[in-house]
């Protein structure tokens, strides 16, 4: 264990910050945390016209997709750079559900029907969810739909974006199917999610007709759930930064005992702490983001590093948001709960922390007694 | 002609040609390499560089290192190396530099620091130490505390109150210090891990030659903040590897002695790992700035966090040796050259490690430090900023 791997490129490329200044832009002025609020209380939680500006328009669901498969031919770094903004402005759009992790498993089939379906999400105008838990971890055993004859049944509950899909991809033993989300026998019910800003559904199959992707589930499920972990670092990453410069504002004007409080040594050691936090995060992040994208072997023990330590910042970056905005933090007018809420589901998503660090214990041979 | 890394490399090779390190005594080695500008290549011409951007250091470390050349000891002299050289670079004259640089870079001459005293540790710039000018002369008295080295050193950079009478920022100035004088008296200060690694130091008498002032009388803190900022800015530099540090010596040990583990310190060692890694990163995240020549701020906090990783991962070691954690590998008073961590046992490095979040700044002013210059959060009140320092409560 004493190997280095080979030199990761952590920092962002001149491409890569003006991706991010677009992305930027185009939140600031289409998903402000007054949307937001109001999305998630409407009939339709998802931004379809936010989705169509930054998945047709801008090109970016199809970012991990090699241009001659229908994509944008980039990689894991510059969708980690659009996870980062998504995160900043929680918003409501299925990009790690479809443009990451659906993209992902199809990447991984090489069937005709793969190919299709991959290029009509790389367009954006097709929106995918990989039929599994929200929290599921690539161990899982692929048992909730069964196969018999092309048609498919069976029950996925905590499907996350499920309202927003157009096409389910479902694993089952005897392989991937591809699932229209309008076709015969498929339903979709929502889940009152702890998270609206990515709301999950149940997700049941009466004999519905799929189309094969690949014999084998397994693989594709294990590429999909890794590269969503990795690249969900980059999303808290973007949380923890937005809860930590709107508490460093709020703390310097709020004035307490004729001082701003943040002139208070015990909030200043707190904002510092958080800070360091956050600069871990990014290194953290942009590794795991770089691994994926050069395909390094040293890529699951990058993806297991950065879920261990940037879920838990993502939510103490929310609390301490809260405990030091006080009595208006807790209030449903600011925006801070929209993080906490989607904070804490991340930290469940994909794999908790604990999960991560006993795969990690596999791979580095730190061996439970 | 700008000094590239090609012309770097082919410079570094010739010298090597001349001077093989197999035949060449070590000391003339490191004195030609001194004369031939790669000493450090970021220094000006005649001073042991060539006036190339300081990222080109490692293409001539890298060189020397593959041809086996001798290197100058850096750690043994770690406070002359980090931080009077560079202060003596900013605000030396050119005679100083010319006296003090290249015996500091041989290691033919050592430097300690006499800055914390007994009543000045985070607030430095209370200090009490007295400089007295009489013609071309100061005359110092006073006591210095936490002194590394000073048993070793040759040299001492020193800040001194050379006037009472105005506000404490304003009447220190900055001294080099010759440790040879008769009046300066170095006494072992043994530490809770038995050793003597510090020293206090008490100083009568000493006269200093106006010629060793660093800068203008006065002007000493400025002077300090260039030495302090180098201080903080030497991490970041090297190349850790994965596992580089006390975690690697940690999971060694959980390696080898399966016995040893239980379910509660598995979760916290494997967090640690983590929390190591992730700083590892960091360190590397922020080398890879320095190279672009974008410094970030990174560097502000990298002290904090490898105090507190330090101090877990110790911590969790001596727990985990279990019985053996209750015993200690020698309590003789001993003088080190310098901290070896690896060098003792688990113990020892439970205790120096709690000196981490102390030395070179205690974290409590390095979380102020971050929160103010990095957050720009507003200032802790000042009462003491327009009072003279012969006023302050002390």
């Amino acid at each position: 264990m004493n190997t280095t791997p080979t030199q990761p490129d952590l920092l962002y490329s001149e491409e890569e910050e003006a991706l991010r200044s677009a992305v930027r832009d185009l939140l600031a002025d289409h998903c402000d945390a007054t949307a937001v609020l109001a999305r998630i209380e409407s009939d339709e939680p998802h931004d379809r016209a936010l989705w169509k500006n930054l998945a047709e328009s801008m090109g970016l669901a199809g970012l991990l997709v090699p241009e001659e498969r229908g994509g944008q031919g980039a990689s894991h770094r510059e969708a980690a750079v659009v996870l980062e903004e998504l995160g900043r402005a929680v918003a409501p759009v299925p990009y790690l559900t479809s443009a990451v992790i659906a993209t992902e498993a199809l990447l991984a089939c090489d069937t005709d029907a793969a190919a299709t379906l991959l290029a009509s999400l790389a367009s954006g105008r097709t929106v995918g969810a990989l039929a599994v838990p929200s929290a599921a971890t690539s161990g899982r055993a692929l048992d909730d739909v069964r196969e018999a004859d092309g048609a498919l049944t069976g029950q996925v509950t905590g499907v996350a974006d499920a309202a927003a899909a157009d096409v389910f991809l479902v694993p089952t033993a005897d392989g991937l199917f591809a699932v229209d989300a309008t076709a015969q026998g498929v339903t979709v019910e929502a889940q009152i999610s702890f998270d609206r800003t990515r709301p999950l559904a149940t997700v049941t199959l009466s004999g519905a007709s799929g189309r094969l992707l690949a014999r084998d589930a397994a693989p594709a499920v294990r590429r999909a759930l890794r590269a969503g972990a990795g690249l969900l670092a980059s999303e808290q990453l973007g949380l923890a930064e937005w809860l930590l410069a709107e508490t460093v504002r709020y703390t310097r004007e709020r004035h307490q005992f004729n001082r701003p409080i943040a002139s208070f040594q015990s909030l200043k050691h707190r904002l510092a702490q958080l800070w360091l936090e956050t600069v871990n995060t990014r290194a953290a992040a942009r590794n795991a983001a770089d691994a994926l994208a050069t395909g390094s072997a040293d890529a699951d023990i990058a993806v297991a590093v950065a879920q261990a330590y940037a879920a838990p910042v993502a939510v103490h970056a929310a609390e301490e948001a809260l405990q030091l905005h006080a009595g208006i933090g807790m209030t449903w007018e600011h925006p801070i709960h929209l993080y906490l809420k989607r904070a804490k589901a991340d930290s469940i998503a994909l794999g908790t922390a604990g999960r991560h660090r006993e795969e990690l214990a596999e791979l580095i041979d730190l061996r439970a007694p | 002609m700008t000094v590239d890394a090609a012309r770097l490399r082919s410079l570094t090779q010739e010298f090597l040609a001349a001077h093989p390190p197999a035949t060449t005594p070590r000391a003339d080695f490191l004195s030609a390499r001194f004369d031939a500008g790669l000493a450090w290549v970021h220094y000006p011409e005649g001073l042991g560089g060539l006036d190339a951007p300081r990222s080109l250091q490692a293409v001539v470390d890298a060189e020397l290192e593959a041809a086996g050349a001798p290197d100058n000891a850096p750690r043994r002299n770690g406070i002359g190396l980090g931080m009077a050289a560079p202060t003596i670079l900013a605000f030396g004259t050119d005679e100083q530099k010319r006296r003090f640089l290249k015996p500091l870079w041989t290691g033919q001459e050592i430097w300690c620091q006499l800055f914390s005293e007994p009543g000045a540790g985070s607030d430095l710039a209370a200090l009490g130490t007295r400089a007295v000018r009489e013609g071309d002369e100061w005359t110092v008295n006073g006591q210095k505390v936490w002194t590394s080295g000073a048993h070793n050193a040759r040299f001492a950079i020193l800040i001194a109150r050379t006037d009472p009478d105005v506000p404490k920022h304003k009447g220190i100035t900055y001294f080099v210090c010759d440790m040879t004088d008769p009046g300066v008296d170095v006494r072992p200060l043994r530490q809770i891990t038995g050793e003597a690694e510090f020293n206090e130091v008490f100083l009568t008498d000493v006269r200093i030659p106006d010629a060793h002032r660093l800068g203008d009388v006065g002007n000493g803190w400025k002077v300090a903040q260039t030495t302090l900022n180098n201080e903080r800015v030497a991490i970041g530099g090297a190349r850790i590897p994965r596992e580089g540090g006390l975690i690697g010596i940690v999971a060694g040990t959980w390696r080898e002695r399966p016995e040893l583990r239980t379910h509660d310190l598995h979760q916290r060692l494997v967090k640690l790992w983590v929390d190591a890694e992730v700083a590892r990163l960091t360190g590397e995240r922020l080398r890879q700035q320095l190279v672009a020549g974008h410094p970030g701020p990174e560097g502000a906090g990298m002290k904090l966090g490898f105090a507190r990783l330090n101090q877990e991962i110790s911590g969790l070691e001596v727990e985990l040796l279990g019985e053996e954690g209750l015993l200690y590998d020698d309590w003789t008073l001993r003088r080190p050259e310098i901290v070896d961590f690896a060098g003792r046992e688990a113990g020892y490095r439970y205790l120096r490690a709690k000196g981490n979040s102390i030395e070179g700044g205690t974290s409590e002013v390095l979380l102020n430090i971050v929160a103010e210059r990095v957050l720009g959060l507003p200032p802790e009140p000042r009462t003491d900023k327009d009072v003279a320092w012969k006023d302050l409560a002390r």
